[in-house]
């Protein structure tokens, strides 16, 4: 029960980009459409589960004063081995996200989770940790960008649902990502406290 | 002529912030004050600068003789991690009342994606030099210090204002960003 609301924490109450406010560049950034948003999401994730193991593991081999630059080595890795794996096996995908590849490194959400939890837990419980606030991150992008592509483009998926001459051209661009996403927390603050 | 275009189009066309979406964790965390929001433009600016320069040369002089630029990400946080650490101890003894002002910004900075972002993006420029580079690094942290202190002159009014109960905080300051970034779309095509 206790590894299950480790796991289920990242989806809702300690939510990454609802409630924590953490990662938004990406946030922002990629969610033009949903299939950017997933993509990011769960390369975010793998990232993350990676890192808090590694870091969960030699935890008590970096001097208290370093461990921050530690940490960032750790994540950098894993960040330089998603960034050349999807260069290699999803060049589109890879394309359209672009910068915010090599920027998951300064992803807030991921040195926060090693610092808030990775260094001070077991294996077992980093990774579930991990698994269940990349999961999060990556269901909120998938959310904002589904949200964005249709009220945009008229599509979710690249599945057309109304013709793209009825969209709202400006939520596919800048403005549109801080409005629906500042809609969208207001939202989801009002739902948690009818809850 | 050249500068004068770089110049225009990393402030106002695409703005740092409202239009390529980096640091937006300091231009969300500390722009409830004008004051803050000065003190932060100071210390990006600075470290934006020092960072593209050596990121720069390390580029040119290490990583691409060597044929090695798939560490670039790794090189380049770990550089400018340290460097943050350098200019706060440099700080501390040549200029007290400087780090007085910029002192608690400085560790925010190490993760914040603007300074890896046009870090990178610089050395992506056509055919890219040293003073270029630095152009564009001043020229996007004016871009930055524009969006951050625009901002949160509207969140200090914002106080005042009577906002519905569920849009208060957050919600509204990110429908005031996205407003903020509509009134900015209005330089497109300048450049």
């Amino acid at each position: 029960m206790n590894q299950w609301n480790n796991f289920s924490k990242g989806f809702f109450k300690e939510n990454a980009v609802f409630t924590l406010l953490l990662g938004m560049c990406p946030t922002l950034g990629v969610t033009s459409s949903a299939f950017d948003g997933l993509g990011m999401g769960l390369a975010t994730t793998f990232v993350l589960v990676m890192a808090n193991l590694v870091i969960a593991i030699i935890k008590n081999l970096i001097p208290d004063k370093v461990r921050i630059p530690a940490f960032i080595v750790v994540i950098a890795t894993f960040v330089t081995i998603v960034e050349m794996t999807m260069q290699a096996y999803l060049p589109d995908l890879f394309e359209s996200l672009g910068l915010f590849i090599p920027l998951i490194v300064v992803n807030c959400l991921v040195l926060g989770r090693a610092e808030a939890f990775a260094s001070k837990n077991n294996i077992g419980s980093s990774i579930i940790d991990g698994l269940g606030m990349g999961l999060g991150f990556a269901m909120a992008l998938t959310i904002l960008g589904a949200i964005r592509e249709i009220l945009g483009s008229g599509k979710i998926f690249g599945t057309v649902v109304f013709p793209e001459d009825y969209g709202m051209l400006v939520f596919v661009l800048a403005p549109g990502a801080f409005i629906a996403l500042g809609y969208l927390i207001a939202f989801i603050n009002q739902v948690k406290k009818e809850a | 002529m050249e500068y004068v275009l770089i110049v225009i189009s990393a402030i106002f066309v695409n703005n740092i912030v409202l239009s390529q979406f980096l640091g937006i964790c300091p231009f969300l965390g500390v722009s409830k004050k004008i004051s803050t929001g000065i003190g932060m433009t100071g210390a990006v600016t600075f470290v934006m600068v020092i960072a593209t320069i050596v990121t720069f040369f390390i580029q040119k002089a290490v990583l691409e003789p060597f044929g090695v630029e798939y560490l670039q990400t790794i090189t380049f946080i770990l550089v400018i991690a340290s460097l943050v650490q350098l200019v706060e101890i440099m700080l501390k003894k040549v200029s007290p009342p400087l780090y007085q002002a910029l002192g608690v910004f400085l560790p925010l900075i190490t993760t914040n994606c603007a300074i890896l972002g046009v870090a990178i993006l610089a050395l992506g420029l056509e055919d890219t030099n040293i003073v270029k580079s630095v152009v564009f690094a001043i020229s996007h942290a004016v871009g930055f210090g524009l969006a951050l202190i625009t901002f949160s002159g509207i969140r200090e009014q914002l106080d005042l204002m009577d906002i519905p109960k569920g849009m208060k905080g957050t919600p509204i300051a990110l429908v005031v960003a996205g407003l903020l970034a509509l009134a900015f779309m209005g330089f497109a095509g300048i450049v």
